[in-house]
């Protein structure tokens, strides 16, 4: 499964299972939040990514990840 | 004309999944599909070897390709045909490889393919002739190419009506008519609907057939990859940071975060300023571990693997994404998380 920012692109080669992320620098964080914020992203980031990839797709499919709650 | 024929470890008959990690090896004649192409051919062909190797092997142990073209050149042949690899991935590229190699060397090669494997633009100097899909297609495919391999006999060069496919070596030829009036003609055609005609050809990105879903993720082995360019600090394998041809592997045992200063980012195509300040931003180790701790990941693959995704070729890239899945179907993992920048 692909986490990454540029869905469009990411839709348009096919990938599968697809996490959208908030910056293209920094697939897997945010820099303008707090660290423990930050890491609490990552989290559901991984969680989303690990859902995705238990669940069956015919295409490219993406997989938003939850808000922070 | 000596031919000598290259095959996977399933159409020579040594074995499926199971096998694809057989070494390189000759055997005398023709084997699987060389046969059908030897009775194609006719009585002034002749197969004097079979090289045959596994897939996992030949994509991806370093040197492979080299062992193997000892083992074409051993036998001293006036050819080298490789295939048909349909659209096996791991099949096509080491076809494609080879073939390069012996171009290289002096020894004239012809690779088979389906025009969506991501051997094709591997293969050149060789030239590729199209095959079926999928292996049912054998039958025309060994048609085909038995004709192509009689027109390199003649001496020949392969073009699109012999079925080549995939890069072609450019020739200047005088047009017919001036790039304005072709131009406009192409731009009509194009506002009448035509959205295929073209002078040059886009590279196609083929399709991607979705694997299956992993049952449960707390009983699999899951593996971190990135295009980010995350190298330790220092660059000490020289990834390029542009137009990478490589990929590399890093170690992740042990760790359970990736420390401030020790790993880098070479990208060439954003700034890298976040990443450095904090790697987890491009790959996500620390809470990797987290669910591996929680039991929500089974475990943790050892190593990642990383490339730099930047104006990176689209054949480059397949190849890597080939080479990638063998690796780590070969060390049991399940599932992988890819990191794009």
């Amino acid at each position: 499964m692909l986490l990454c920012n540029l869905v469009s692109i990411a839709i348009r080669v096919g990938a599968p299972r697809i996490v959208p992320t908030r910056g293209i620098p920094f697939p897997t964080g945010d820099p303008e939040l707090g660290p423990e914020e930050e890491r609490r992203l990552r989290r559901r980031l991984l969680d989303r990514a690990l859902e995705a990839l238990g669940t069956a797709v015919e295409g490219p499919t993406v997989f938003e990840a939850a808000e922070a709650s | 004309m000596r031919i000598v024929h290259y095959v996977n470890q399933f159409f020579a008959g040594v074995g499926g999944e199971e096998a694809a990690g057989h070494p390189p090896e000759v055997r005398e004649g023709a084997v699987g599909p060389g046969r059908a192409l030897i009775a194609q051919l006719g009585p002034d062909f002749e197969i004097v070897a079979t090289v045959l190797c596994g897939d996992d092997y030949a994509a991806s142990a370093p040197g492979a390709t080299e062992e193997l073209l000892a083992l074409v050149r051993e036998a001293a042949p006036d050819l080298l045909v490789a295939g048909p690899a349909f659209t096996s991935g791991r099949y096509g590229l080491a076809c494609a490889r080879l073939a390069a190699a012996c171009s290289r060397a002096g020894i004239p090669a012809v690779v088979a393919m389906h025009p969506d494997n991501p051997g094709l633009d591997e293969a050149a100097p060789a030239p590729v002739i199209e095959s079926g899909k999928i292996g049912r297609e054998m039958r025309a495919s060994i048609e085909r190419l038995a004709g192509a391999i009689k027109t390199l006999a003649r001496g020949e060069e392969l073009r699109e009506q012999d079925g080549r496919v995939g890069r072609v070596p450019r020739h200047n030829r005088l047009a017919d008519r001036a790039a304005a009036p072709r131009a406009v003609e192409l731009l009509l055609a194009r506002l009448s609907g035509d959205r295929e005609r073209t002078e040059v050809p886009l590279p196609s990105f083929g399709t991607i057939t979705p694997s299956a879903p992993i049952e449960d993720p707390a009983q699999a082995r899951i593996a971190l990859l990135t295009e980010s360019a995350l190298v330790p600090m220092g660059n000490p394998d020289r990834l390029e940071s542009a137009r990478a041809t490589r990929w590399l592997r890093y170690s992740l045992e042990g760790m359970d975060e990736l420390e401030q200063g020790v790993y880098q980012s070479v990208h060439g195509g954003f700034s890298t300023v976040a990443a450095n300040a904090d790697p987890h931003r491009l790959l996500p180790l620390d809470v990797a571990r987290e669910l591996e701790r929680e039991g929500r990941i089974g475990t943790l693959h050892g190593e990642y693997l990383v490339t730099a995704g930047n104006g990176t070729q689209v054949a480059t890239a397949r190849a890597f994404g080939v080479e990638w899945a063998a690796e780590l179907r070969q060390a049991g993992v399940q599932a992988a998380i890819l990191t794009a920048t």
